[in-house]
């Protein structure tokens, strides 16, 4: 079924994608039930730890879900084998035990113990937040990567070039060069802090954008059948507007870090820009799905790719829109409103993007043909709508809970101390573990969808 | 059929709009080093603030709490906490010093992290300098 073989070695990156995923839920939901009861799993577990966990599972469950999303359509694209199916196989051994034991790390032993044996001392990178792991995986990371975009490169150079490999590959190649600033770590904190950014803001708001884009323009390809010669020239206007708005954009994180003061300008019109390239994505997704010259057969592809649009825009564009002016931003940065958007952002953008190529590409690797079976993608679907709406409900949760932060610690006239105003919000928090408990169903619901199998078939039960 | 707006035209769009884009954020930020002495404190960094830094990172302190804004949303802002607790660093030392071990039964503690007497002066020292940071008049008020 697949086009070419080395296409197969996605699988295993997109497995190791939802086992993480799955972990990286569990420990939300600690996280959640340690807002409302705070010495919950305390001290074995304490917030930071199982925060740092949350994270870090998420950007290294979206890095194998990339991954995996690269060595299915770059051969396909460049009309050609995969370069070294086999390095692609080893680095995923090879990053997913570098990854395990980080993790384990985490858990095993107080992190101050963990930077002294993993030699943080020799050069401090640790202790910053998203940037957590241990030097040593951080130089593990990149020689993963690298050899990563040594494999994919070199299949694109050699084979057809098309605009979304090549994007995907530019996206990549950013997200390289970028993560080599987690390596500097001056004393003086507003340096550190300032080039923090050049790691965090300009992958999710820079290249990770470019990589998102190509997936989504591969995707719409395949199940729309329009012609690639109008997709590519969307993409490349969304990818442009994407860099022309959040390259300076970054300056919405310069306000009040010890940076000068027309960062507050700067910032402000730059980043209020930044959901246009996302509004031009769902125009992108739902035009090209209006314009379809078939019926792809995976229906649920189509529903994670427009979803992956809709909620993208929302996330991203809406909801970071509506704290990015620096007036807005001085009573709201550090608040559960910067986690509303956070949540809604990465959920929107990445990873309904790797849901997405895995929902399209998992039929293909286990060969099912084109499309899962009816009953699998309905399960598909119903997770799609559990996961999403327990996320936006999640999302309008922190965001009352931000709003009433901002107002009675930020803006009263007697502003209350932190913790008497998060003592406050208790009902909101609440309510927010059970719509994380949806969400988990919706999580279960899709890891079903994988084993299920149509009434004819011979394997079905009653 | 002649194309208005074609795919080379959105190309290039994109390659000269990433290209200016990123030569102009680098021109701010050539600018903004120039200018960041006037600002962030650095003739105040001594050794105990530089150590204090490195405690702060070894123990995760940002998985936690706010620093400027940024960080975890799970206890309090500490960018001024130094004048929160009095224009103080003994206090900020008594504060981290007395976090019982098993925590508070229901309510949100910070772990007992069995710092050193020279680690504790480390830690309060680079909140104070981190207080004198110029930032723009944020936070809005002594809370956080």
């Amino acid at each position: 079924m697949l086009k070419y073989q080395s296409q197969a070695v996605a699988k295993p990156y997109f497995i190791a994608a939802i086992g993480l995923f799955v972990a990286q839920i569990l420990f939300g939901l600690i996280m959640g039930l340690q807002y409302v009861m705070g010495d919950f799993l305390f001290p074995e577990i304490p917030f930071n730890i199982a925060r740092m966990v949350h994270t870090n599972l998420l950007i290294v469950w979206l890095l194998f879900g990339f991954m995996g999303a690269s060595y299915f359509l770059v051969p396909e694209e460049s009309e050609r084998e995969l370069h070294s199916p086999k390095l692609a196989l080893a680095l995923f051994w090879i990053f997913l035990v570098a990854g395990a034991l980080t993790i384990v790390g985490y858990l095993a032993v107080p992190y101050a113990t963990l930077a002294e044996i993993t030699g943080n001392d020799l050069l401090p990178t640790m202790g910053r937040e998203f940037l957590e792991q241990p030097t040593i995986t951080k130089i593990g990371i990149v020689i993963v990567v690298l050899g990563f975009i040594y494999n994919i490169g070199m299949t694109i150079l050699s084979g057809r070039k098309t605009v979304v490999s090549v994007v995907l590959l530019t996206g990549l190649v950013g997200l390289a060069v970028f993560f080599l600033f987690a390596f500097y770590n001056p004393t003086n904190l507003v340096l550190d802090k300032y080039f923090w950014w050049w790691v965090v803001h300009l992958w999710v708001e820079g290249v990770w954008e470019l990589i998102l884009g190509a997936i989504l323009a591969f995707v719409l390809i395949k199940v729309t059948g329009v012609d690639r010669e109008i997709i590519e020239k969307w993409l490349y206007v969304i990818i442009a507007m994407t860099l022309i708005t959040g390259v300076i954009g970054t300056g919405h994180h310069y306000y009040f870090i010890g940076t000068p003061e027309y960062w507050l300008w700067v910032g402000s019109v730059f980043s209020a820009l930044e959901p246009i390239p996302f509004f031009m994505m769902t125009l992108f997704a739902f035009s090209m799905v209006n314009r379809r010259r078939k019926d792809h057969p995976n229906q649920a592809a189509v529903l994670w790719a427009l979803g992956t649009a809709v909620t993208a825009f929302l996330g991203a564009g809406v909801w970071g829109f509506m704290h990015t002016l620096a007036p807005v931003n001085y009573y709201t940065h550090g608040t559960q409103l910067t986690a509303a958007h956070g949540h809604l952002a990465f959920y929107g953008a990445y990873v309904l993007i790797v849901l997405t190529i895995i929902s399209y590409a998992m039929p293909l690797l286990r060969n099912q043909g084109e499309a899962a079976p009816a009953k699998a993608q309905n399960l598909e679907k119903l997770s799609f709508w559990l996961m999403t709406i327990s996320m936006v409900v999640i999302t309008l949760l922190l965001t009352g809970a931000g709003i009433m932060q901002i107002m009675t610690q930020r803006m009263a006239e007697e502003p209350m101390s932190f913790m008497a105003v998060q003592d406050s919000l208790a009902t909101f928090y609440w309510l927010r573990v059970i719509a994380g408990l949806v969400f988990l169903v919706g999580l279960f619901t899709y890891i079903a969808s994988f084993f299920a199998k149509d009434k004819a078939a011979p394997m079905a039960t009653k | 059929m002649s194309e208005p707006f074609t795919k080379s035209m959105a190309r290039n769009i994109f390659i000269g709009g990433g290209l200016f884009s990123f030569l102009l954020f680098v021109g701010l930020t050539v600018d903004t080093m120039e200018r960041l002495p006037e600002r962030d404190n650095r003739q105040n960094i001594t050794p105990e603030v530089a150590l204090g830094k490195k405690v702060w990172e070894d123990n995760n302190c940002v998985g936690c709490h706010t620093i400027l804004g940024e960080g975890a949303y799970f206890a309090p802002e500490l960018g001024n906490v130094y004048q929160r607790l009095g224009h103080s660093t003994e206090a900020i030392k008594v504060m981290i010093k007395s976090r019982p071990v098993e925590g508070v039964p229901g309510r949100r503690s910070m772990p007992q992290f069995n710092l050193t007497e020279e680690e504790l002066e480390g830690i309060a020292q680079f909140l104070k300098w981190t207080s004198e940071i110029n930032t723009n008049n944020w936070p809005p008020n002594i809370q956080g």
